[in-house]
């Protein structure tokens, strides 16, 4: 059902945990949905993602896909990482079965949120379950 | 170790159960409706005498004995059968909210042709209230539906109690046994339901046979169409290599079923309560005295995803499942799980760990050790539990 890439990032997930004073952090989805992302950044004064660390409450895509995303932003500066596109997360990971598309745009929208918020963007959490899931009852 | 926990998905096939099969696939291959030569005879008459010990096992007459391909058939036969069979005398069918969606998604068909369906609502472990069955009943109640015992959180449920009001008001009554036979004596008279459905995959036989219990009488239509076979009732060469599995399979579950049931409940009560002594932040989902299956153990754990849990658990040679959205393909958790009143987010959180007559303790404390440390590890991934050590 998984490839190798995503039950290598399920079971070893790069960057897990929390980042203390972090100046940037982003949540989406909501737990009706079953899955939650959280993404704390540093970023230094030259716009450069120093570490990121992510939380998630879901499924083995989402988890997988949260690791991967934190990886392909680490070290890159936020115009780059505000590039990153949930395609590039699924090529990344040799593809996701369809079901589980929707976790690679909550990923990608989860670096987004946490960019948003360190630009003075509104609040850390919003609320989307990704574009996938507009049909989606929980969401609406 | 590889440890198998998902005996209410399906069991092995016992090797004494494949013995008795195997001949049908070699030397018996005869059509058993083809009878002017010796081994389409020889078939015709294993089929006959099959068909006896079926009924021996299950308390009835061989001529209400049905054979189909599957407990889902069975279902859908008896629901759509007398639905339209019975469409003169009315449209209302009731069935619960927590049936097998081979009886939910043959209701909801019926909805699109004229019939009217209430789904009852169960407590809180998931119980039907037979008063609510009677509640529901009108002049235009056709048919009843509720199973015996079910499938994800393992509550059976009050069959005679809702036999005996479906008796009085003269209206038919089905239950689907698939979960229950092999783990609970079944017999038609104590039960005292008019059609039930079973399956023989879920007792040791082989996936691709099951039954259904017509008692003699009730008014059905064909749902599969064609030559004569089960005396005209459901069409189809017959399976005869897999009513012999589904025959031997009753038989042998049915023999010490006593001894069995003991050694189930035991594994089962030892896995319940190892987990609600070693992980916190958990509910045991279903009733927790004599009316739960005896090899049913169901648990929400608190913020984190079921289809995480189990691929942890296959990790480490375990298979299980659960009720979660990504683990049942859907965008909602499992039907059962919210109709017994969880939120959204605690069914996400859910493990069905069923045992078998073949669990060992061993398996149960493997399982014990091997899984509170995998929801410690998902709930330190999530960012729901956060908030909890914060608070603490």
């Amino acid at each position: 059902m998984y490839s190798e890439k995503v039950m290598d990032h399920f079971s070893n997930p790069r960057n897990v945990g929390e980042i203390e004073n972090a100046n940037a952090v982003g949540q989406v989805g909501n737990a009706k949905c079953g899955d939650i992302m959280k993404i704390y950044m540093d970023i230094d004064e030259n716009e450069v993602i120093k570490d990121v660390k992510f939380k998630t409450f879901g499924c083995g895509a989402a988890i997988a896909t949260s690791s991967m995303a934190t990886e392909m932003v680490k070290g890159k500066s936020v115009e780059e990482a505000l590039k990153l596109t949930n395609k590039a997360v699924m090529e990344a990971l040799d593809g996701l079965p369809p079901e589980k598309v929707h976790c690679s745009v909550l990923a990608e929208e989860a670096i987004r949120s946490a960019i948003d918020n360190y630009r003075g963007g509104s609040s850390a959490a919003t609320h989307s379950c990704g574009s996938d899931c507009s049909s989606c009852p929980n969401c609406k | 170790m590889k440890v198998y926990m998902d005996n209410n998905a399906t069991t092995s096939l016992d090797k004494s159960v494949l013995q008795e099969m195997l001949p049908y696939y070699t030397d018996i291959y005869g059509n058993a409706s083809s009878k002017f030569y010796e081994v389409g005879r020889v078939a015709e008459k294993a089929v006959l005498e099959i068909r006896e010990r079926v009924a021996k096992q299950l308390g009835a007459k061989t001529n209400e004995i049905y054979f189909t391909s599957s407990g889902c058939e069975a279902d859908n036969w008896a629901i759509k059968g007398v639905a339209f069979a019975n469409k003169e005398k009315g449209n209302h069918i009731i069935t619960s909210k927590i049936e097998h969606h081979a009886i939910l998604s043959a209701c909801e068909f019926l909805e699109k042709h004229g019939f009217d369906v209430t789904y009852l609502d169960v407590d809180s472990v998931g119980r039907v209230n037979p008063e609510d069955v009677l509640k529901a009943i009108t002049d235009k109640t056709i048919l009843v539906s509720i199973m015996t015992a079910n499938n994800e959180i393992g509550t059976i449920e009050p069959i005679s109690e809702i036999a005996k009001i479906c008796k009085e008001k003269k209206i038919i009554f089905h239950t689907d046994c698939v979960q229950a036979i092999g783990h609970m004596p079944i017999s038609v008279s104590e039960l005292g339901a008019d059609m039930i459905s079973i399956s023989a995959h879920k007792f040791h036989g082989p996936k691709g046979v099951g039954v259904l219990y017509i008692r003699n009488g009730v008014r059905i239509d064909n749902l599969i169409h064609g030559g004569g076979q089960e005396r005209g009732k459901r069409a189809a060469t017959e399976n005869v290599a897999g009513m012999a599995g589904l025959c031997k399979a009753l038989e042998l579950a049915n023999e010490n079923l006593d001894e069995k049931i003991s050694h189930m409940t035991k594994m089962r009560d030892k896995l319940i309560k190892g987990i609600l002594d070693r992980i916190p932040y958990c509910k045991l989902n279903g009733p927790y005295d004599d009316t739960r299956l005896c090899n049913n153990v169901n648990f929400s754990f608190q913020y984190i995803e079921g289809e995480s849990i189990l691929m942890m658990l296959d990790m480490h040679g375990i298979a299980a499942s659960s009720g979660s959205a990504c683990a049942s393909g859907s965008l909602d958790p499992s039907h059962v799980l919210l109709a017994i009143g969880l939120p959204h987010e605690i069914a996400h959180g859910s493990l069905r760990l069923s045992v078998g007559e073949d669990t060992t303790e061993e398996e149960v404390d493997y399982v014990l050790e091997v899984l509170p440390p995998i929801i410690e590890r998902l709930r330190m991934m999530s960012p729901l539990y956060e908030e909890v050590i914060r608070s603490n």
